[in-house]
């Protein structure tokens, strides 16, 4: 190796043992994790859970297959039936999911059922922590779904986000410009 | 199966020659790629590459998703650089149907794209360390890699396969104290970069391991197909933001770093320039960008006329492509990607070939190659 160094031989070494001697008296910055979690930030896309209506007492869901058509790895199952509530009058919908399943090992976290939800059913909820024993335990069915659901409400004050929208100013909407080709969408 | 067989021996090679295998396993391949390697002594005499550990058929795969869909399995190509692939990937399918895109959309584009260079420059120059025996500097990249993921984070809501560049625009606008939190990340970060730059640079131990180790000419390069830090190392004012300006680039100061030797030291202190002038663009990005929508076409389903597209970008690595063609349905007829790590990775077999075992090892370090965009 011909690289010229001259008189820098070995400065470089303690130049790196001084930042190790500096990082020394600093306070470590670690989280001890089993002890002490970091919260995590407010959109942070956990799995999927469904969400209650405390109001009606019901799930916001009525299994429509919206989300189970656009999930990108075909990670969830429902099945609708119809709702008691409504035919005494104290629900709107006319319909409600009765059976739903979400393989969470499947699941890639894309968000994209979130998306397209027109019920504000499903959220992406704030946990992660979902190791289990069993090669199937992380399917979850619709009691589960809810219980997650519930905590993610309850820790997040969550606000249905259609809701949100109508209390928000309608100004600040999206123009809706249409693509030159009538064929484009 | 390739097997120990299948390597050619040459004329020259002694009865002394030996085969070593490194990899799939091995740290310093980055991933699951293996090398056979037929070494002399301590020289290697011959090189073969074997790569396809990590195949896992996207490009099949997006001929069976919805456009919008596709955009998560970009995220996995190159899941060093998610927002550079989802970006390329977007501006293709923009280009088909025709829209154009918000003002303040392309410059959140922007800044988010720049900062995922600066995350995927600081893994690397972390890992370079790691591969010539340094430790220390991985923890200082990795602290400032971490910061900009908290970002990330609360902006998209996932700090890897964000799903955040939606066609025709962004999935939803920037968080609240998004403003705050960009401008105490752009203070700490350029002290990271600084302290890992004083910190690995002009150390005269790592000196002595890269400079003049795996030199490549410029014109190898060039026929190699060679693009991004490792063909501008060489001496070759080539980027796609300054050749061909695609989104808003025209409108930033910003200038292409370049070294002349060619060598893994310069392939090194490349990257470390263009951190400085990321920096700089997000800084720039940031004082221009304009109020108002972020997304055109919000999420109806995207049926492109019949027509085929190529679109490519900078990422970090080089010189992406995406071969987009439509026949009109609401799934993609055929996509192709042009990785640029791939590129990059053709030439090791010529650079490896008579270094020692242990150059080796720090010439596929300053590839910096993904084996999710090589095998895909």
């Amino acid at each position: 190796m011909d690289t010229d160094l001259g008189e820098y031989e070995m400065l470089g070494s303690i130049k790196g043992m001084f930042v190790t001697l500096k990082s020394t008296f600093k306070k470590p910055v670690t989280d001890q994790y089993p002890n002490k979690r970091r919260p995590v930030e407010a959109r942070y896309m956990g799995f999927p859970a469904l969400t209650w209506d405390y109001e009606v007492i019901e799930p916001y869901c009525t299994a429509c297959m919206v989300c189970i058509r656009d999930c990108p790895t075909q990670c969830m199952t429902a099945s609708m039936k119809d709702n008691v509530l409504y035919k005494e009058e104290k629900s709107h919908r006319r319909k409600i999911v009765d059976k739903f399943e979400i393989n969470l090992n499947r699941c890639i976290l894309c968000g994209i059922c979130v998306e397209v939800c027109n019920f504000d059913a499903i959220v992406m909820s704030h946990e992660h922590e979902m190791s289990v024993h069993e090669r199937n335990g992380d399917r979850v069915d619709l009691i589960e779904l809810l219980d997650m659901g519930k905590r993610f409400q309850r820790d997040t004050k969550w606000i249905p986000p259609s809701q949100l929208k109508k209390r928000s100013s309608v100004s600040d909407k999206p123009p809706i410009v249409s693509p030159p080709d009538k064929d484009g969408i | 199966m390739v097997s120990y067989d299948d390597v050619p021996i040459s004329d020259s090679s002694s009865e002394f020659d030996m085969l070593l295998n490194m990899g799939p396993q091995h740290p310093s391949t980055h991933g699951v790629f293996r090398m056979l390697l037929k070494i002399d002594g301590e020289v290697v005499t011959h090189a073969e590459p074997h790569i396809g550990y990590l195949h896992r058929g996207s490009e099949r795969l997006t001929e069976v998703e919805q456009y919008h869909q596709v955009v998560t399995l970009m995220d996995r190509l190159d899941y060093l650089s998610n927002f550079n692939n989802e970006w390329v990937y977007c501006r293709a399918v923009e280009k088909l149907i025709g829209v154009e895109i918000p003002e303040r959309a392309e410059y959140i584009r922007v800044i988010l794209g720049e900062l995922n260079r600066i995350a995927s420059h600081l893994l690397f120059i972390g890992t370079f360390g790691l591969d010539i025996g340094a430790m220390t500097p991985v923890m200082f990249a990795f602290r400032g890699r971490e910061r900009i993921q908290g970002l990330f984070e609360s902006v998209s809501g996932a700090r890897m396969m964000h799903n955040y560049f939606h066609i025709g625009g962004l999935k939803e606008d920037l968080p609240e104290n998004f403003s705050d939190n960009i401008s105490q990340l752009i203070l700490r970060l350029r002290e990271d970069i600084e302290e890992t730059d004083r910190l690995l640079s002009f150390n005269e131990l790592f000196v002595s391991r890269t400079k003049g180790v795996g030199i490549i000419s410029k014109d190898l390069a060039i026929d190699y197909g060679w693009t991004g830090p490792g063909l501008r190392a060489c001496g070759v004012r080539y980027d796609v933001r300054k050749s061909e300006p695609y989104s808003v680039y025209d409108r930033f100061d910003f200038k292409i770093p370049t070294t002349l030797d060619g060598d893994c030291w310069d392939r090194y202190f490349v990257r470390v320039m263009e951190m400085y002038e990321s920096l700089s663009i997000v800084e720039q990005a940031l004082e221009q960008m304009p109020e108002g929508p972020v997304n055109v076409l919000g999420r109806r389903l995207v049926r492109p006329p019949k027509n085929d597209v190529y679109m490519k970008a900078e990422n970090p690595r080089g010189e992406i492509g995406i071969y987009l063609i439509s026949d009109g349905s609401d799934k993609p007829y055929r996509l192709k990607v042009r990785p640029p790590s791939f590129c990059n990775l053709s030439a090791l077999k010529e650079l490896i070939t008579d270094s020692y075992v242990a150059d080796a090892v720090v010439i596929l370090g300053s590839l910096d190659i993904v084996l999710g965009e090589v095998d895909r």
